[in-house]
């Protein structure tokens, strides 16, 4: 609990306007297999709800995920966690709302979005896995981006554990140099620490495992239909290559007394 | 209908003839969809069907979608988070509403340069081509409006850079952009009333598009050999022609099964391919992405606006002989839509008495070097505007300017056509009667 006060005061000290002069350039973003890559990719449930445990003991000290209802904690496509589990979870974790009729913080309940932070002024992560490019070009062509994906999740996975460690001071402001961030300083303090969670299902917590973790379950939180989504493309794709062989043969049927007699005049 | 001689609906029984003599709606139908249609038509002709569907697609998806959408600044971009999440199977339609949009521009770009390759915009089908632009027109308005309503970041900047350019006219600039946005920025009375012509100008398209059916119905449909439908008897016409229903209506619902093959995977597997990740970011009117890049299918005419810089010298040459009035960015405008209107004008500029670039040797050449000066446009339209894109950009306008400007006029002059056949029977039977039945199933655009 002293680390993630520790950790809000920091980064809400470290909060101020954009860094004129960067360390490095940043855009460093290792592509990692994800279980959910590729068509046929689906989320592991086990590295959804690790990366639950990452977000809510690390993340949610400064982020929000306004976007996210906690009942789709439920979601048997996402972490899959018992409808009465997830009000455990509400409770042990002392999830607060803002309650617009009663002007006043409540508890929250299923039906309730996870809460949004602004107070440390860190960005909302409800859609953070989509909103961050990976990968980029080749020149423009974005074709990198057709075969390895959008790597948001990549994106994620790689600012965490790209820290290299220096501090620069600027404007009374701590920035923390960062091999993937954007011009190379981040307002944010290295978050993960090596067992700086402790997983129920025994999975050594380095810090390239929470990573990875939390950046899954990031792009769970961003795409939570996804599995439905990719169940959806299969069925449509192998329907009208049905049908597209059907009328080919219909069309073949149709056209071929027609281009018998043009053959034989 | 085309003044192509075919068979006519006779109504049979008495309830028939009675709605005959008062309303000949059956008659409408059949004549549409019995019309003749030009036996040779290769699978380049299959694109008005696909943007046919596609017009239904967007109006069906669009309707369900504004039911959930709530169009105000504080609210909009949580309203589709909301329909991504807790409308039922809201994801699907919201996903193939972005990517219908792509397939929509895809079906036009490939309906336009067909159009342009087979001589299709030539007399008499003129006022089929001008209508097509129109459409194509305010598919671009409507596209770009829609693009706003999600409020994220790159709609909210796309609509400050592109309403920003009425703008640049000169004296009235600032008075009409301020009368489009509904105030001094784009604000909520922006998102209000892009919501409002979002929804409104489908069905002005879905007009237009009956008034062009109608215009092609009228003169017949151009075919690959670009030779005219013989006129003179049944006979020849019947071997000239098949009827739409069934031969073209069934061959164009295979292609756009297998069109939708592909559509569906990207819909299903990489949704988000074709759109930009700060979108998903909410509109902030105090923070400036680094890069505004409006959606793929603007990006060619992105390139022309942005290639004519101040330091070019014909902007410097228009900039002092109207004595500043004309500066750069109302240059690039002018540039912009000027790309549009060369196109519009291209029954005109084209001078050539054939139609099909099958039988131009030269002009096959020009052409395709247009179609890579698209390509090359659409790619540094995308990049920075800096060297040596902006370079590049340059060449690419111009090229694009003179192909209508110069290229079109100077070919009828100096270029000697191929033989062409006489009748499209005879190009029918050479197709199917000597080589076989090659091109049966593989599509021949390059001819």
């Amino acid at each position: 609990m002293f680390r993630k006060l520790a950790l809000t005061a920091l980064t809400a000290v470290a909060l101020t306007g954009a860094p004129a002069f960067a360390a490095g350039e940043g855009g460093y973003v290792e592509n990692i297999r994800f279980s959910f890559d590729g068509p046929f990719g689906t989320f592991d449930q086990n590295q959804l709800q690790r990366g639950l445990q990452v977000y809510t003991e690390v993340c949610a000290a400064c982020h929000g995920m306004r976007y996210v209802p906690i009942r789709s904690l439920s979601d048997p496509d996402g972490p899959g966690i018992p409808p009465e589990q997830v009000r455990a979870y509400i409770d042990q974790n002392f999830i607060e709302v803002w309650d617009e009729d009663e002007r006043d913080y409540r508890m929250a309940t299923p039906n309730d979005n996870f809460p949004y932070i602004e107070s440390a002024g860190a960005p909302d992560l409800s859609l953070m896995a989509k909103a961050r490019l990976g990968f980029h070009g080749p020149y423009g062509l974005a074709l990198n981006n057709l075969f390895f994906g959008i790597g948001g999740p990549e994106y994620i996975a790689s600012l965490l554990t790209n820290y290299t460690g220096e501090e620069v001071e600027q404007y009374g402001a701590i920035l923390y140099e960062n091999e993937t961030y954007p011009g190379g300083l981040i307002s944010m303090a290295p978050p993960l620490w090596e067992d700086g969670v402790e997983y129920n299902d025994g999975t050594p917590a380095t810090i390239e495992q929470q990573a990875e973790d939390v950046a899954a379950f990031l792009m769970w939180a961003a795409e939570p239909d996804m599995m439905a989504r990719k169940r959806m493309g299969f069925t449509a794709v192998i329907l009208l290559v049905i049908l597209s062989t059907m009328l080919y043969l219909t069309n073949k049927r149709l056209w071929a007394p027609v281009k018998r007699d043009a053959k034989e005049e | 209908m085309s003044g192509i001689p075919h068979d006519h609906y006779e109504p049979q029984s008495n309830g028939a003839k009675w709605l005959h003599r008062r309303l000949p709606i059956v008659s409408l139908m059949y004549d549409t969809l019995t019309i003749p249609t030009p036996r040779n038509l290769n699978w380049m002709w299959i694109w008005g069907i696909v943007l046919a569907f596609c017009l239904v697609l967007q109006i069906v998806t669009g309707i369900i979608l504004v039911m959930h959408y709530t169009p105000h600044v504080d609210l909009a971009f949580a309203s589709i988070e909301h329909i991504m999440r807790n409308v039922n199977g809201g994801w699907a339609i919201r996903y193939i509403h972005m990517n219908g949009a792509s397939l929509f521009f895809i079906a036009v770009y490939l309906h336009i340069f067909r159009g342009l390759y087979y001589g299709s915009y030539k007399a008499p089908r003129e006022v089929t081509w001008i209508i097509g632009m129109l459409i194509y027109l305010l598919m671009m308005g409507t596209a770009f409006m829609g693009y706003v309503l999600p409020w994220g970041q790159m709609s909210f900047w796309g609509a400050t850079v592109i309403t920003g350019l009425f703008g640049a006219i000169p004296f009235v600039g600032d008075a009409i952009q301020t009368w489009l946005l509904g105030g001094p920025a784009v604000g909520n009375a922006t998102l209000n009333r892009f919501l409002s012509l979002h929804y409104l100008l489908p069905f002005v398209i879905a007009g237009l598009v009956i008034v062009h059916i109608w215009a092609f119905h009228t003169t017949g449909n151009n075919n690959p050999t670009g030779v005219e439908v013989r006129r003179t008897s049944r006979k020849e016409a019947d071997a000239d022609t098949l009827p739409f229903w069934p031969y073209f209506v069934i061959k164009d619902l295979f292609a756009l099964a297998v069109v939708l093959v592909g559509f569906f995977a990207v819909v299903g597997f990489m949704p988000n391919y074709l759109g930009h990740p700060d979108n998903y970011i909410e509109a902030d009117p105090l923070v400036t992405p680094a890069h505004i890049v409006p959606e793929w299918y603007f990006l060619p005419f992105y390139a022309i606006l942005r290639a004519f810089t101040g330091d070019v010298w014909v902007v410097m040459f228009a900039s002092w002989i109207t004595g500043g009035i004309v500066d750069a960015k109302f240059f690039g405008v002018i540039a912009m839509f000027g790309a549009i209107a060369v196109m519009a004008l291209a029954p005109w500029l084209d001078t050539s008495s054939v139609r099909s670039g099958r039988y131009r040797p030269m002009f096959k050449w020009w052409f395709w070097l247009l179609v890579v000066d698209f390509l090359v446009l659409m790619w540094a339209g995308a990049r920075p505007a800096e060297p040596p894109y902006s370079t590049i950009s340059l060449i690419g306008s111009a090229y694009w300017f003179a192909y209508f400007l110069v290229i079109l006029p100077l070919l009828g002059i100096f270029e000697k056509p191929l033989p062409q056949p006489d009748t499209i029977e005879e190009d029918f039977k050479e197709h199917y009667g000597t080589s076989g039945s090659k091109g049966d199933t593989a599509a021949t655009p390059a001819e």
